[in-house]
């Protein structure tokens, strides 16, 4: 075994006592990978070490850059070789080292004695075959059993991950299914031959809610009927919590801690693990920091009533419309001066609709007022400085900056748009901008790509803040990044949004940033608000069934209040598709007292 | 599915419309007079008004158009000045030896183009892929009149192994199908590479590998379906260059088709011919793009006609 740096830090996990029964399946000793480059090997991976026993779960822990995933590459043996390979230490697996095994040998092990889910359920399946032959074709590699005997066997595998009408499913493709169904698929796929490991990485980090915690019960339920041992790969501390056995965190390529997780949550040894738990927004945070009193001024800055967004699907001869997607369906509420107002639901319930509404980036029936101004009767001109009130930030910072164009001159375009100030005079803003989202001026001369996440965050906050904005919509704005870079980014919006006087439209799936950032809160389901009020209102006494159920799948991060079953959702999300002419029940908001509306029945 | 046809159909005869009009148009406006063509130098000037009263050419262009037009409706695409028979006739003639030309130039654009992609990925980077890649690059841009002398020059010629043209046997059929594929071959070529490395990188081949399949089932029934989807759409545009490819290469190997026939026609300003074989070509590209376009749903079942 290689001498482990890491070891003088970490308890040898061997020592642990074991709630789980029996011996080691998987070694991992003095693990190093390393990636080519130009200036020599760059190491990802550096004196790994642990154990997976028997049945347990190991949830692998750590921001983006730690190396967990590489890790799970390298066990499996997909490690994208020449470019990224281990340079040292061994991966023990039914007495063999994984490590040297060539790719034959390792195909007999993939997906047989190990199997591996992967973060994307939308494209981790083939989407030209259909479900059956990906099922029956995993097994087919592995044993010699005939079509028939492997079909029922995919059919069994797909009763396992309670999938219903198992039978007819193998004939759809991955597009018929919903993401949460695909991850399913996936897991069906990887369980078929009862491996002995499974690797999850990052299984629901894509998925909603109140399907990750359908997913999370189902992996916990496999692993307790067949013994399989997990390696759960995850960002999310309330996954852990809620799933792991033994814990080890990673930062930069380097276990930071290990332990049982109950241990390591109450009392974490190292600062890392520390400052990660202590960024983790927790539900209930928001209400123990936040005051009663409700922000904003005396006005509006937005009216909405009656919104209503619909897209036309066409067909038959003459392409006539002959069904309407019912995206958004008369919505109505108000963002007042200098508060937070928040959309929480899943995806397509017609959140980021209501945005582009706003921004007036799709057709829309209803009223928005924007300052008073309707903005349906504008035209070009008009709309052009209404928008000048309104900016936007965008969930994915990689996508959203134009990479060929110098990060000063991304922040600076919107007042070239709209024809403000003098050239140097326009430097100058810019370099203000810089200073208070917390870069240098002297960064502005630099690309996009030498920046982290975070960091471009707050570039395409600097770029909405250009303009002076009224309101600022951030759409998912921080769901991309790491919690401790979430922490900062949502910290620095509070405070401009005091300094500036800003009004936030806040979109998010995710409840317990909801909680920490907003004033007031409005939770949708299929293109409806079904409650709204105060965040107070909302998140200590929700009276909608649907706001309970997203609090409830929320994962505590905290292993002693692990819940025995997460609610279930019952049957798929209905579809906001209805034939031509014919509309959704809209519901009626009913008021339960200081402004808290609610959906009636 | 049934209403997706009957449109597509209506969108081809409003297109074989269009091409009427405008090949109509840009003929009469031809500088070259037909006429003395068929009459010959020697014709005295009585003689030529004749004919040309005759074949209707004194009068305006809507009334000759319309004539025309009224006679395509009834499926007559009218009589050759010069060869005295029905152009229809003269076509249906040598449509089979057209169509079977390109379906050796398309065997031979797939064939040389898909191997040469899906190898060049696979091997990415490697001797390999630089050198077809570069015989691609050449395939590409090399004139087709130019590719076909040189295949006759070194395989006829000098090596003596297939005919110096004509028509008849497989072997006549080899040289002008691998000159009037070439082409598409190296544009496929490039195409399936890209597209091969991009399905490559593909999150569900990663999961086929995790599932420890085999690197062809991998390659062959997970990569290549997805990645060959592209360029089923290029086989329908592909047709067009092919119609204006066989005017060349099929005078250059004397291959009896519809491009030699529209050759001499050109040549001899025979106007009924030269419209029967661009309303032909026409209905080649329509039909082809359309061919391509309901094969794709059987490969991609996200696809779906409406």
């Amino acid at each position: 075994m290689n001498a482990a740096p890491a070891a003088s830090i970490v308890p040898d996990v061997s020592d642990q006592p074991s709630g789980a029964p029996g011996e080691n399946v998987l070694s991992v000793n003095g693990l190093d990978v390393v990636a080519r480059t130009d200036a020599g090997d760059t190491p990802l991976v550096e004196a790994l070490t642990f154990d997976l026993r028997r049945g347990e779960t190991l949830c692998i822990a750590g921001e983006s850059g730690s190396g967990k995933s590489i890790t799970s590459l390298a066990i499996m043996g997909l490690l994208p070789q020449p470019a990224v390979r281990i340079s040292g230490g061994s991966i023990l697996f039914g007495g063999r080292d994984l490590a040297t095994l060539d790719e034959a040998a390792m195909r007999r092990i993939r997906g047989d004695r190990i199997a591996m889910i992967f973060q994307e359920p939308m494209t981790s399946l083939n989407p030209v075959l259909s479900i059956g032959r990906q099922l029956i074709e995993a097994i087919e590699a592995h044993t010699s059993l005939p079509r028939g005997a492997a079909r029922e066997r995919a059919i069994e595998a797909l009763d396992a991950v309670r999938i219903p009408q198992a039978r007819t499913r193998l004939k759809q493709y991955p597009h018929e299914l919903s993401g949460g169904m695909r991850q399913r698929v996936m897991i069906a796929m990887a369980l078929a031959l009862r491996p002995d490991v499974l690797i999850a990485d990052e299984p629901t980090t894509a998925l909603d809610v109140t399907v990750q915690g359908e997913v999370l019960e189902l992996l916990r339920d496999l692993k307790n009927d067949f013994g399989t041992s997990i390696i759960l790969i995850t960002h999310d501390m309330g996954v852990v919590a809620e799933m792991a056995d033994r814990v080890i965190v990673m930062q930069k390529g380097r276990m930071i801690e290990s332990g049982a997780v109950g241990p390591l949550f109450a009392a974490p040894s190292q600062d890392y693990t520390r400052s990660l738990l202590d960024a983790v927004p927790r539900l209930g945070d928001g209400m123990a920091s936040g005051t009663a009193q409700l922000a904003g001024g005396a006005g509006n800055v937005v009216d909405v009533e009656g919104l209503t967004v619909g897209f036309d699907i066409r067909g038959g001869i003459f392409g006539r419309a002959t069904h309407r997607v019912h995206a958004v369906e008369n919505v109505s509420f108000t963002i007042r001066d200098r508060e937070t107002f928040s959309l929480v639901g899943e995806s397509g319930c017609g959140k980021s609709t209501i945005a582009k509404a706003l921004a007036g980036l799709v057709p829309f029936t209803g009223d928005i007022r924007l300052g008073g101004t309707s903005i349906a009767g504008l035209d070009r001109h008009g709309l052009k400085r209404v928008r000048r009130d309104i900016q936007m930030i965008f969930q994915d910072p990689f996508a959203s900056l134009d990479p060929r164009m110098r990060v000063g001159d991304l922040v600076g375009e919107p007042l070239i748009i709209h024809g403000i100030a003098t050239p140097s005079e326009r430097r100058e803003r810019v370099a203000a901008l810089f200073d208070r989202v917390g870069l240098s001026p002297d960064q502005m001369e630099r690309y996009p790509h030498e920046f982290s996440g975070g960091q471009r965050q707050r570039i395409c906050i600097a770029r909405a803040l250009a303009l002076r904005p009224k309101l600022i919509i951030a759409d998912e704005s921080v769901s991309a990044l790491d919690v401790s870079v979430q922490a900062r980014v949502l910290e620095l919006l509070k405070e401009l949004q005091a300094e500036f006087g800003i009004a936030y439209l806040f979109i998010s799936h995710d409840m317990a940033v909801v909680e920490n950032i907003s004033d007031r809160v409005a939770v949708m389901y299929l293109g409806q608000i079904v409650e709204m009020g105060t965040r107070d209102q909302v998140f200590s006494n929700p009276q909608h069934a649907y706001t309970r159920r997203l609090i409830d799948a929320v994962p505590i991060p905290d292993p002693a209040k692990r819940r025995a079953r997460f609610p279930r959702m019952q049957g798929e999300v209905p579809s906001p598709v209805h034939a031509r002419g014919r509309s959704p029940t809209t519901v009626t908001l009913r008021d339960i007292g200081g402004g808290h509306l609610v959906a009636g029945n | 599915m049934a209403a997706y046809l009957v449109r597509r159909l209506l969108q081809t005869a409003l297109i074989l419309l269009g091409v009427s009009v405008i090949t109509f148009a840009l003929l009469y406006l031809l500088p070259a007079d037909p006429v003395r063509q068929i009459a010959g130098r020697s014709a005295t000037p009585e003689t030529v008004e004749n004919i040309r009263r005759q074949l209707g050419l004194d009068q305006p262009f809507i009334v000759q158009y319309w004539r025309y037009l009224s006679g395509l409706l009834q499926g007559d695409l009218g009589r050759s000045y010069l060869q005295r028979s029905e152009v229809s006739t003269l076509i249906a003639a040598r449509l089979p030896a057209s169509l079977l030309l390109m379906v050796g130039a398309i065997g031979c654009e797939l064939l040389l183009g898909l191997t040469m992609g899906i190898v060049a990925a696979v091997r990415r980077g490697s001797v390999a892929d630089q050198t077809m890649m570069i015989a691609s690059f050449v395939g590409v841009s090399a004139p087709q009149f130019v590719v076909g002398l040189l295949l006759l020059y070194f395989f006829s010629v000098r090596l003596g192994w297939f005919p110096i043209g004509g028509y008849g046997t497989w072997k006549h059929m080899v040289l002008p199908s691998v000159a009037l594929g070439i082409l598409g071959a190296g544009w496929y070529s490039r195409m399936m590479r890209s597209s091969m490395i991009d399905v490559l990188r593909q999150d569900y081949v990663r999961t086929a590998r995790a599932k420890g399949l085999a690197r062809g089932t991998i390659l062959f029934r997970h990569a290549l379906p997805n990645a060959v989807l592209p360029i089923i759409a290029m086989i329908g545009i592909d047709i067009g260059l092919f119609m204006s490819g066989i005017v060349v290469i099929e005078s250059v190997f004397g291959w009896p088709g519809i491009g030699q026939l529209a050759w001499q026609a050109i040549q001899r300003i025979d106007i009924p011919i030269i419209m029967g074989v661009t309303l032909v070509s026409a209905c080649a590209i329509v039909i082809g793009n359309l061919l391509a376009d309901l094969v794709t749903p059987f490969i991609d079942p996200r696809i779906r006609l409406r």
